[in-house]
């Protein structure tokens, strides 16, 4: 049970290259945790059979959701771009399967709470036919690096792992490459969508690797492997060895490294810690340090893009959790509801039980089931009280500390939840909120049992919504300031004209009549110049308001 | 929805957001531990000194549940979950063993009525309290009842009455010693205030140390209470339940000031074994000091607190107004724990590869 948790640090060495100083390779903090990963790691990876209808969300990645080129009442194909990518930062959506698209409109997406976004609704045919324009491809090899990328992003592939950023932008470093990790390290209970990929598609995965190498150009490539996966790592190092033994020569600068097993061993930056002892810095990106990490599904679907043309239109996901009839994992077609996933998994429905999207340290509870599986779910598991339960109660903090030992990040989370409390924003910035990856481990070790990820959850969408608001105020107080010396250079202007007019008018009818007669002919002669004066003076007094106003937001 | 209802159904507390695994370990659960490691140094005392010293645990015990319970009545919180948390009765068992044994039971019921009502129900309960109750609740003692407070007894060690459980209970509550005793007869001056006095009227540190009140390495009987704490707070360790910064430090400030000292004027200063095991100096390495509500988080902020706890103590030893100092270098430093925390907070991933701070690996 999960009284096995033991609350440890990283104190073993890595076994990868014992040759360097072993201190600097810890990663501090961490917790072990049971793996329950025998539930479901048995077996090979089934198909599922392509649902009646998907539901295809246009945001599966980070970055800008995709625009759709497709009309409802059009016949798509398996593989057809059906949205295109909107920026750089975005990825391109796929149809999963032949049919016609029915609707697009906004639908239950996978989320903690009912929230609903765009989404293209195929109803499909059930011939699951691929588009013509997905063709495979004798030798992707001999491609230039720019092709590669290009053909990579219009598979619309993204970070496999959970993060779904758009590989193709990771994979456009600035500097040189030292180092190309594939990360098969699956530090969350439960899942093993990645371990039975590296035992049963080794040669997809290694090949990926070669694929990617081919782009970035690294001196070694790494596929690191926790080290309670012997077989997977076994079967990796059976690839390497068959597609030496083949004389690929590229192959002699891959190897398999184990890495304890600790979570949040896997996070992409805690594995850079784990194998090469550096830190990526503070807000900035792998690549920086001359690393560029992939998982090791991203790694096999970039595969299948070049070699076989197929762009990224299904996953493997793991299904698991007690109670399930067959659990185990699944090539699931992106966009299947979730419910049509759980009941081929032998899921009875009045089981009152939750689902989580993800493992259950940094997974999301999903509110409808009708939501579809997208390029993110790497697995469902069904919250069963036994194993997976929170407290009912929590009591203060007592600052033992052990939240603090264990956090990857070497932050003090008793301090943030006590900031974030009390919402001291500012203090929280002092105590670096912003770096916490809210791998929950402080949460789980907690003799108080409080809900600290939450709080800092709460904590960091308030700061970036007070940030969001302070730039829009700061956006319209500057465009308030600009209208305001506009108005005033306006009135100048006006009033120059109106001082030289006089003075011509004074020049042109020397003293005989008196003005104001003459006043009332001018005004209504050069009508323009009479009411915008006036007009001005109507607008001023809000102005002033807006400014005052935007100056508190400010505060 | 059946998810959304059963997610309400479920109290308030609850929260739908990741992680979903829970914690193995409680409060009550770590409190259990402390407990668990202070039962050595309660046998031994018991052994050294009787009756006396259960008595005081006792009472201590009581009143500390007893003061707990009313205040949290009266400041409207779950009585039962927080008297549970079992943090009422690890300060009741420091503060019993800190008191000198065969304490009258005003006194107990006053130092724990400071303790656990004034220094830490009155700051909002449990986590809340900038001092350490147990270390409050004696100062205030200290201070009130000087006589009663430096009435120790004797070690049984030393040739002196013995008293049985009664006549215990009956001094205890009544006041009451039989005929034939006087309370002078079974009390002695702890060896700090003995060492105190001596070198003070000019005896040589060598002298006392011959004396019959100081054993092996420092007092009778207190060293092998102190040696049982040492060994409870060891397993503390071991568990992870404390961290060693704070331990280690406390004993090496003092260690190095005494050692110092002693190593200049051997005959003027005690040696640094007669002040580690001399008083409550491991209770309050291991388990006064290491309060984690009082000390801070951070792990250079735990190695200053404890350098500076140590040394506090041997000055106050050496040149203060009362013989053992603990509880006043304790409370002096809480007052400095929330300025250590901000100042030495640890490196965290990723920012600049700055060497200080980064204590914690
Ligand atoms: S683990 Fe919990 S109780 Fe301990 S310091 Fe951290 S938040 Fe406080
Ligand atoms: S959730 Fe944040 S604060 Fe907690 S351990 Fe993880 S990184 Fe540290």
């Amino acid at each position: 049970m999960i009284k096995r948790i033991l609350k440890k640090t990283l104190w073993q060495k890595p076994l990868f290259l014992k040759r360097q100083l072993k201190k600097a390779k810890q990663l501090q903090g961490g917790i072990k945790l049971q793996g329950f990963k025998s539930l479901s790691n048995a077996t090979p990876v089934q198909t599922l059979p392509v649902p009646p209808q998907l539901i295809i969300p246009l945001k599966q990645h980070i970055g800008e959701a995709a625009k759709p080129i497709v009309n409802v009442g059009s016949q798509v194909y398996k593989g057809q771009i059906i949205a295109e990518p909107n920026g750089y930062i975005s990825s391109p959506v796929h149809a999963s399967s032949s049919g016609v698209v029915a609707a697009i409109e906004a639908r239950p997406i996978p989320h903690a709470s009912h929230i609903r976004e765009t989404c293209i609704v195929i109803h499909t045919d059930g011939k699951d036919q691929w588009h013509p324009s997905v063709q495979s491809m004798p030798k992707p090899l001999a491609l230039s690096a720019e092709d590669l990328r290009r053909r990579i992003r219009e598979a619309g592939i993204a970070g496999l792992g959970g993060a779904v950023f758009p590989s193709a932008v990771k994979l456009k470093p600035t500097s040189e490459i030292g180092t190309l990790i594939i990360n098969g390290v699956e530090c969350e209970p439960y899942i093993t969508c990645d371990d039975v990929l590296m035992r049963y598609h080794a040669d997809a995965i290694i090949q990926g690797a070669l694929l990617l190498a081919r782009i970035v150009r690294p001196r070694k490539i790494v596929v690191a492997i926790e080290d309670n996966k012997p077989q997977a790592c076994q079967s990796i190092t059976n690839a390497i060895n068959r597609f030496k033994a083949a004389g690929v020569t590229a192959a002699n600068t891959i190897h398999a490294a184990q890495v304890p097993e600790i979570f949040p061993a896997g996070g992409e930056k805690q594995l850079i810690k784990v194998l090469t002892g550096k830190e990526v810095p503070s807000g900035s990106l792998p690549y920086e340090l001359g690393i560029v990490c992939l998982n090791v599904g991203t790694t096999a679907a970039i595969y299948d893009a070049l070699y076989l043309g197929q762009p990224l239109v299904s996953r493997i996901m793991t299904v698991t959790g007690e109670g399930l009839d067959a659990p185990g994992n699944y090539r699931v077609s992106l966009g299947t509801p979730i419910h049509y996933v759980l009941a081929h998994a032998g899921f009875a429905r009045q089981q009152n039980a939750e689902v989580i999207m993800g493992g259950p340290m940094m997974g999301v509870a999903i509110a409808d089931h009708a939501a579809p599986v997208v390029k993110a779910t790497n697995c469902l598991l069904i919250k069963n009280t036994r194993q997976i339960r929170q407290p009912a109660a929590s009591m203060p903090c007592i600052r033992c500390g052990q939240c603090a030992t264990v956090c990857p990040i070497r932050l003090l989370p008793q301090q943030l939840y006590w900031h974030a409390r009390s919402k001291a924003f500012e203090k929280l910035a002092n105590y670096h909120i912003d770096d916490c990856i809210e791998c929950g481990c402080c949460q789980v070790v907690c003799p108080a049992k409080l809900p600290l990820v939450h709080y800092f959850r709460f904590a960091k969408s308030e700061i970036k919504a007070r940030g969001r608001e302070r730039k829009k105020a700061d956006v319209s107080r500057l465009r308030n300031e600009a209208r305001c010396v506009r108005l005033e250079k306006i009135r100048i202007e006006q009033e120059e004209r109106k001082a030289r007019r006089k003075a011509i008018r004074k020049q042109v009818k020397p003293p005989d009549t008196n003005p104001d007669q003459s006043m009332p002919v001018s005004s209504n002669a050069s009508s323009s110049e009479g009411v915008i004066p006036e007009a001005q003076t109507e607008e001023s007094p809000p102005l002033v308001k807006h400014e005052d106003q935007a100056k508190t937001m400010v505060r | 929805m059946p998810l959304r209802q059963s997610t309400n159904q479920q109290s308030g507390n609850n929260i739908v957001s990741a992680p979903f695994i829970a914690s193995g370990q409680s409060i009550s659960g770590v409190m259990r531990h402390v407990i668990y490691a202070l039962c050595p140094a309660a046998v031994v005392a018991f052994y050294c000194f009787g009756w006396g010293i259960l008595t005081n645990l006792v009472i201590a015990c009581a009143g500390a549940l007893l003061w707990e319970s009313l205040m949290l009545y009266l400041r409207n919180r779950p009585i039962t979950s927080y008297v549970t948390d079992n943090s009422a009765l690890v300060t009741a068992i420091l503060l019993g063993l800190a008191l000198p044994p065969m304490a009258p039971w005003w006194l107990l019921l006053t130092g724990t009525f400071f303790a656990i009502a004034v220094a830490k129900q009155l700051y909002g309960g449990l986590g809340y309290n900038a001092l350490n109750p147990a270390m409050a609740g004696y100062a205030v003692l200290l201070i009130s009842f000087p006589r009663e407070m430096s009435a120790w007894l004797a070690p049984l060690a030393l040739p002196v009455a013995d008293l049985g459980f009664f006549e215990t209970v009956a001094w205890v509550i009544f006041n009451d010693l039989p005929n034939d005793v006087t309370f002078d007869t079974f009390t002695s001056a702890t060896p700090l205030d003995y060492l105190r006095t001596e070198i003070s009227r000019g005896v040589s540190f060598s002298e006392v140390r011959v004396s019959p009140v100081v054993g092996a390495i420092a007092g009778k009987g207190v060293e092998w209470i102190n040696l049982a704490v040492l060994l409870g707070g060891l397993w503390l360790c071991y568990k992870k339940l404390i961290s060693w910064h704070i331990p280690v430090t406390v004993l090496a400030g003092l260690g190095v000031l005494s050692g110092a000292f002693h190593f200049y004027a051997p005959e003027r200063f005690a040696d640094p074994g007669f002040h580690l095991f001399s008083g409550a100096t491991m209770l309050c390495a291991f388990f006064i000091a290491t309060d984690p509500v009082t000390a801070p988080v951070t792990p250079l902020g735990k190695i200053i607190y404890g350098f500076l706890i140590g040394f506090l103590t041997y000055i106050i030893r050496t040149w203060g107004g009362y013989p053992d100092a603990v509880a006043f270098a304790v409370l002096l430093m809480n007052f400095t724990a929330p300025l250590l925390d901000q100042y030495t907070q640890p490196r965290i991933y990723g920012a600049g590869q700055r060497k200080g701070g980064a204590r914690n690996g």
